[in-house]
């Protein structure tokens, strides 16, 4: 048999040809739909995949996607980024994250500006890349500023893990781990603050499916018992995200509302129990989680547990790591667009005070929120 | 703009623009540098002149070497303006306890790739530095061609232009991040680190009405279609699933969320060609073995002025914008 390709992974599912018939078999079935439907896209991964394929250009005028708040980079608060760049400007301290991290700006600058100033902050694609900076730099403290959602969390677990087995003294952990399913309860149950309503105009959602190889559908499973929306667990490539919405049209349309999986690929109900057992090891649900834009959602992030205390730099530089609460721009409506109340153009500083260069809301700083998407393509999305 | 320099500052994208634009431009200001072009058109129109000054980690890299890079990277700016490469300069920054043997190696590296363009070094320069001060050798080189053929300019792209490339894209950036520390990808990809004139020359030859020709090195070709809708002040039109990409390439954009249109190359050149000469221009590239995929990828229409849009193969569009930021891996 021939070796598995790269390209086996996602050729079949860009092709031209199923994109165009789904588009068809959407636009068919969405004309028996009584009322539009708006779809939230939990995850900034799908967020990301819909514009760049342009998506909503194939979907006919009653079915809308809301972008959701999944983006672990756009939804860290000021006050935990300021975390990150005080520890990187400490001396022998070494900060490392992930990635697209350290281009976001909190109150004092970004870890890129950081880094520019002197401090020694590095990138790396996975956590366990630490343990070679810290091996090579033994006079160093290593401090790993942890992010991302359930995906990346039994990563940080492992890295942990390692830390503790070999007995190594100078990694130190910032952890930001934080949850979907809490943050999809909030967008539903919550307040809004601007409208002064419980509204929001979420029909359904598309939630991410490698957060799921990690944690199983099962996490879903209360959406449609306990608050009537359909989920749909859906790959990243553009043929999984048109099927997935064909998928939540029909239960529309046949008066469904089910926990469904569209990325059987890898998807089971109960998920990875070792990368579970690994997180439930290690950490533990913080009581709050401030998410910028949003603001605090109870239970939404993990925390290192007690007995890891020596490992917690966020408990080890207490002394300098500033508490008090950075509060978003007022007239910020970000809380507004993710319930889908409201569109990034009628923003009233969308554009002008808010921009992709210096983003005051979450939606604006990356490429995956949806205010910088129509920052971006503006005159394309109708 | 940041008080400070970022590493985002030298990606070929927006904030290199903008810093160029806001410190230099605006301190040096004249008629001639105003036209960016990739070198400037001097003495009545006789000759271009171009500099570059290059670092990069690693020093020697699959397919190429910074002595290479140095030689290509001006000679490749001359000839995009149809100019062939004449007279360089050298001048070298060393890191003390750099080795002789390597600088060598990096000499001999340059001497070859000269050889190819029928350039010579003039005049050049040699500064030693404490450890530390430069990260081991960084190279300038200056240029002077004499112009073949009068007249080629990104700023005058029209809709009687068609957009070609003479290669697949991203060999380099791909090469380059898979060699660097850190990312354990085993790959038997290649940079594209070539010298251009000789293609230059042939099409020339041929008698190819060219209106613009640049080489996408850093900021990749979505920078170069970027900066001729811009200062064209048209829309240039893509269509996506005709973009040559290697394999090798799709697999690194893939596993670090990358496009290839955004990667640096380092002999790959974008050309605006008159519709009637197209044919002929693919005859004459065909003929190199560097160029003997190049594709005509797109056109240019007023849709959208000053914006490039790439066009996909199930009926959607998005803009390709100037890339902004440091290049780096998605999380998710």
């Amino acid at each position: 048999m021939e070796a598995l390709k790269l390209k086996d992974l996602y050729d079949g599912f860009r092709d031209p040809k199923v994109i165009k018939g789904l588009s068809r078999l959407i636009a068919e079935e969405a004309k028996k739909l009584s009322k539009p439907i708006n779809i939230m896209e939990v995850c900034g991964g799908h967020t990301h995949s819909i514009m760049k394929y342009g998506l909503p250009q194939l979907m006919p005028d009653n079915i809308n996607f809301i972008h959701g708040p999944g983006c672990p980079v756009c939804i860290m608060p000021k006050e935990r980024i300021d975390h990150a760049y005080i520890l990187s400007q400490q001396e022998n301290v070494i900060l490392v994250t992930l990635g697209d991290m350290i281009k976001v700006p909190g109150s004092k600058g970004s870890l890129q500006d950081a880094r520019a100033k002197g401090a020694d902050v590095r990138f790396v694609y996975s956590p366990l890349d630490t343990l070679k900076i810290a091996t090579e730099n033994p006079e160093k403290k290593v401090i790993f500023f942890a992010i991302g959602f359930e995906t990346t969390t039994p990563m940080t677990a492992a890295l942990i893990d390692v830390v503790r087995k070999r007995k190594i003294t100078n990694i130190l952990f910032h952890i930001n781990h934080v949850t979907v399913p809490e943050v999809m309860v909030e967008l539903i149950d919550s307040r809004d603050e601007h409208v002064d309503s419980y509204n929001n105009r979420i029909d359904a959602f598309l939630g991410p499916s490698h957060v799921s190889v990690i944690t199983g559908s099962k996490i879903y499973d209360k959406f449609p018992k306990a608050y009537a929306r359909p989920v749909v667990v859906a790959g990243f490539e553009p043929v999984d995200v048109m099927e997935a919405v064909l998928m939540v049209v029909r239960q529309f349309v046949e008066g469904r509302c089910e926990l469904e999986i569209e990325y059987k690929r890898s998807v089971t109900q109960e998920g990875n129990l070792k990368a579970q057992e690994l997180i439930e090891k290690y950490f533990e649900k913080a009581d709050l989680f401030k998410w910028r834009g949003l603001g605090n959602v109870p239970e939404s992030g993990y925390k290192l547990r007690t007995e890891y205390a020596e490992l917690d730099a966020e408990k080890i530089y207490k002394e300098i790591l500033p508490t008090e609460e950075i509060e978003d721009h007022k007239l910020c409506i970000c809380g507004d667009i993710l319930r889908g109340m409201a569109s990034p153009p009628e923003c009233t500083i969308f554009g002008t005070a808010c921009k992709p260069s210096s983003p005051l809301g979450s939606c604006m700083v990356s490429s995956e929120g949806s205010c910088a998407a129509y920052y971006k393509y503006g005159n394309l999305i109708s | 703009m940041n008080k400070t320099v970022t590493l985002a500052h030298g990606n070929g994208g927006l904030e290199n623009n903008e810093l160029i634009s806001k410190v230099f431009y605006r301190a040096f200001k004249n008629e001639i540098l105003e036209k960016s072009e990739d070198a400037a058109v001097i003495h009545g129109g006789e000759l271009a002149f171009s500099t570059d000054s290059f670092t990069v980690s690693p020093l020697f890299f699959p397919g190429g070497d910074i002595g290479k890079l140095a030689v290509c990277g001006t000679c490749n700016d001359l000839a995009m303006m149809g100019a062939k490469p004449k007279y360089l300069t050298c001048s070298v920054i060393i890191e003390e306890g750099f080795s002789i043997r390597e600088l060598e190696k990096i000499v001999r590296s340059m001497k070859k790739e000269l050889e190819v363009n029928g350039a010579i070094v003039v005049s050049g320069d040699t500064k030693v530095v404490p450890k530390g001060s430069v990260d081991k050798i960084f190279i300038n080189t200056t240029g002077i061609g004499e112009i073949q053929k009068k007249g080629i300019s990104s700023n005058l792209i029209s809709s009687d232009d068609t957009i070609i490339v003479s290669r697949d894209l991203g060999r380099h950036g791909a090469a380059i991040f898979a060699a660097r520390e850190g990312i354990e990808l085993t790959t038997d990809l290649q940079s594209d680190c070539a010298s251009l004139y000789l293609q230059v020359e042939a099409l020339l030859a041929a008698g190819v009405n060219i209106t613009a020709m640049r080489d996408a090195t850093r900021g990749g070709v979505s920078a170069v279609l970027n900066e001729w809708s811009q200062q064209s002040k048209v829309c240039i039109e893509v269509n996506e699933e005709d973009i040559p990409v290697s394999e090798e390439v799709k697999g690194i954009c893939e596993m670090l969320g990358f496009e290839a249109v955004n990667l640096a190359n380092e002999g790959t050149f974008v050309l605006a060609v008159k519709k009637e000469d197209v044919q002929k221009s693919m005859e004459v590239l065909h003929g190199f073995s560097n160029s003997e995929n190049a594709t005509i990828i797109g056109s240019v229409t007023d849709q959208y002025p000053e914006k490039v849009v790439l066009n996909s193969s199930y009926g959607t569009k998005r803009f390709l914008d100037l890339p902004t930021g440091e290049l780096l891996p998605r999380i998710c």
